[in-house]
């Protein structure tokens, strides 16, 4: 990557935020000790959330947090990937659609009857979708939020013209050189650890409940296993459907697998 | 046609816009746009197990997903018939508290003080007064290592649960905290002090102030809703008395009362309802500022938030002071079928979840009302009272002072679905 200015200019930087709860926004503002050395580091130039001030591109990076569910976000992501050099996914939603894309499984216009008097005021898609469906996108970084200190290891590479560095592991491994003690094996508790995108630093097991894929699928699981091994033990219908339908849902790993999991499930119910 | 456009509103939490129609110089319509789309939460909400509901509702929030985790758990717990133990209610508060500070400390320093100081952001402002923002960081970081501490992250913690917690957090890392939230507290005092000498500019209003009211403590989770009107609404009539109807411009729903008005849920409210509940080192601070009570002015909003920003952080001393984990932290569930609603005060106002639920614990309907919703139409109201003076104003000037007024309500865009874009057009 090279991405730092050769003029000695700092770089410019974009945030934008799309159909998302501004966690992932809110995480660079969580950056409490380094926020003011990053403002230093690069130039923000837009990021609606945190400043009025608004100069215009092209930017240098740009960070896109949240899915693309609305007419006016498809065309939006265009003029953003055309206004940055180089362009990040930020979090599940920016990556994976986030939670919105469980309408990808149901109907989006039935959600807006049963909840809105007037669905035809509103603007919307039938899908929630990753930025990459719409736009290439030059790198992605997971999480339901994203780990603030993934954002920091990210801009810093960038800065320094090198590679950034990701946790290669999945959850599962996170929590073993925790030391935690396995909430499936040892309790029982479903946990999807074994398949998903470590930088959480395994979270849930260590309070003492099963990972629920807020960082998307690692590209090391063994999906047909997992679901083989958990649907069995299911503690209310569908269990294991459910977890891999919920943050990450729209991932393509994790769409095969909860298919996979719904029939398995449906076959237990006739045994 | 002379038609001003104001870009995305800028610090606050979503996307909106503003528009305001003149005729004649005179000010004939106004209307707040909501353009962060809809997301379909109490649609996709119906099918989930109810312990999945505390993960899927915080994150309609990333700013207050706790808000979101409380509410629903009581609602959740009411359809169960059950209630949770003192020390399972003691830890949500202390994890309330760490919300409070983190959300009230971006709100009063990074959000609305810009405004305030005429600075483009708090970053801009740390250029003039670096060490007001560092400390501002600092105050905003310890609420969120109170965050972490609970439940491993500040955005989407991970440990609150149906019944109370997966695990009690370990008492060292909390009891570690106690020396930064000393310091927390003192340079919370320092903010209401600060907060007094800021220029904020004439508007008084005659608000209907709602928010939950306790006897015995701050109002966050437990009692009912109390109006400044006089009148008191237990948790399960909210709806027979407060409304939410869809208007056409808006993704989000817009709350009135049964009597049709506006009112104002948020900090303004909760003080000014709820002051003789502060604890006496809040209550002190309140006493100093010589505010008399009620507050009226949106904009004095910043110094109820100060104010609460010292009661949580005297609050989050004790509890951590008293915390000892002792017994199960959650309860056993024992599932059937019902319905429940429960609620909470989010940092920006009341949040209310209405459930049902099948004997599997399975969501069979959800009912969400966001403080932001609520809210919409009274700002709306103020806007269409400032209207003729925007419409006087050069168009930068009109968009920050229109900007401004919004900001100050804190609204949460995505909680409400929902934020500005001011556009005068003259249809002359």
């Amino acid at each position: 990557m090279t991405l730092t200015p050769k003029t000695g200019r700092k770089p410019k930087v974009a945030v934008y935020k799309f159909s998302s709860c501004d966690g992932c926004q809110l995480s660079i503002l969580n950056l409490e000790d380094e926020l003011l050395d990053l403002a230093s580091a690069v130039d923000i130039a837009y990021f609606i959330e945190a400043t009025r001030t608004v100069k215009p591109g092209p930017y240098d990076v740009g960070i896109v947090e949240g899915s693309v569910t609305t007419p006016h976000e498809v065309e939006r992501i265009k003029e953003v990937r055309a206004e940055c050099k180089f362009l990040i996914s930020l979090g599940t939603c920016a990556t994976a659609g986030g939670i919105q894309a469980l309408r990808n499984f149901a109907k989006a216009s039935e959600y807006a009857r049963a909840i809105y008097t007037h669905p035809e005021f509103l603007h919307y898609l039938e899908t929630s979708t990753p930025i990459s469906a719409h736009v290439p996108v030059d790198l992605e970084i997971w999480g339901c939020p994203v780990n603030k200190a993934t954002v920091i290891e990210v801009l810093a590479a960038l800065l320094q013209n090198r590679r950034p560095n990701f946790p290669p592991s999945p959850v599962c491994l996170e929590c073993k050189r925790r030391g935690i003690v396995c909430v499936a094996v040892a309790q029982g508790i479903p946990c999807l650890g074994p398949v998903v995108h470590g930088g959480c630093g395994a979270l849930c097991p260590a309070n003492g409940r099963g990972c629920y894929g807020c960082f998307g699928p690692s590209s090391a699981g063994n999906f047909s296993a997992l679901v083989t091994c958990m649907v069995p033990n299911d503690r209310y219908p569908n269990e294991t459907a459910n977890l891999l339908r919920s943050f990450s849902s729209h991932a393509p790993a994790f769409r095969a697998a909860a298919d996979n999991a719904l029939k398995a499930s449906a076959g237990k119910e006739t045994k | 046609m002379k038609t001003i456009e104001v870009p995305a509103l800028a610090r606050v939490e979503g996307e909106g816009g503003l528009y305001i129609g003149v005729k004649d110089g005179k000010v004939i319509e106004i209307r707040l746009d909501i353009y962060e789309p809809p997301r379909f939460f109490e649609g996709f909400l119906v099918g989930r197990y109810l312990q999945e509901v505390p993960d899927i509702t915080a994150r309609i929030c990333g700013i207050c997903p706790v808000a979101y985790q409380m509410s629903s758990v009581a609602a959740l717990e009411k359809a169960l018939d059950v209630e949770v133990s003192p020390k399972v209610y003691a830890l949500r508060r202390l994890m309330y508290c760490g919300e409070y500070i983190e959300s009230h400390a971006l709100h009063i320093y990074l959000l609305q003080a810009p405004d305030l100081l005429g600075q483009p952001s708090a970053l801009d402002l740390a250029a003039i007064a670096p060490d007001v923002v560092k400390n501002a960081l600092r105050l905003k970081k310890i609420g969120n290592e109170l965050l972490k501490a609970i439940g491993g992250r500040s955005v989407h913690p991970v440990n609150a649960c149906v019944g109370g917690f997966y695990r009690w957090p370990d008492v060292a890392p909390l009891q570690a905290l106690l020396p930064e939230l000393e310091w927390g507290l003192e340079a919370a005092k320092e903010t209401v002090r600060w907060s007094l000498t800021l220029p904020y500019p004439d508007l008084e209003i005659d608000y209907e102030f709602v928010a939950i009211h306790h006897p015995d403590e701050y109002g966050v989770m437990h009692g009912d809703v109390l109006s400044s009107k006089g009148n008191t609404t237990s948790v399960a009539d909210f709806e027979m008395r407060y409304f939410e109807e869809h208007v056409q411009r808006s993704n989000a729903l817009h709350g009135h009362t049964a009597l049709g008005g506006t009112y104002l849920v948020g900090p303004l409210s909760r003080l000014n309802l709820n002051h003789a509940q502060l604890l006496p080192e809040a209550q002190k601070a309140l006493k100093d500022t010589k505010q008399k009570l009620p507050l009226k002015n949106p904009y004095k909003g910043l110094i109820a938030r100060a104010i609460e920003l010292v009661h949580f952080y005297e609050e989050a001393i004790l509890l951590i002071k008293a915390y000892q984990p002792d017994g199960p932290a959650h309860l056993a569930l024992k599932l059937k079928a019902g319905e429940g609603c429960g609620m909470s005060e989010a940092p920006r106002g009341l949040l209310y979840h209405r459930y049902k639920i099948d004997q599997n614990g399975m969501v069979k309907f959800a009912k969400i009302t966001p403080p932001t919703a609520q809210n919409l139409p009274r700002i709306e109201a103020d806007l269409l009272a400032m209207a003729p003076k925007l419409v006087k104003m050069e168009q930068e000037l009109a968009t920050l002072t229109a900007e401004h007024l919004v900001r100050s309500y804190d609204p949460c865009i995505s909680c409400a679905t929902h934020f500005l874009r001011l556009k005068i057009e003259n249809r002359e």
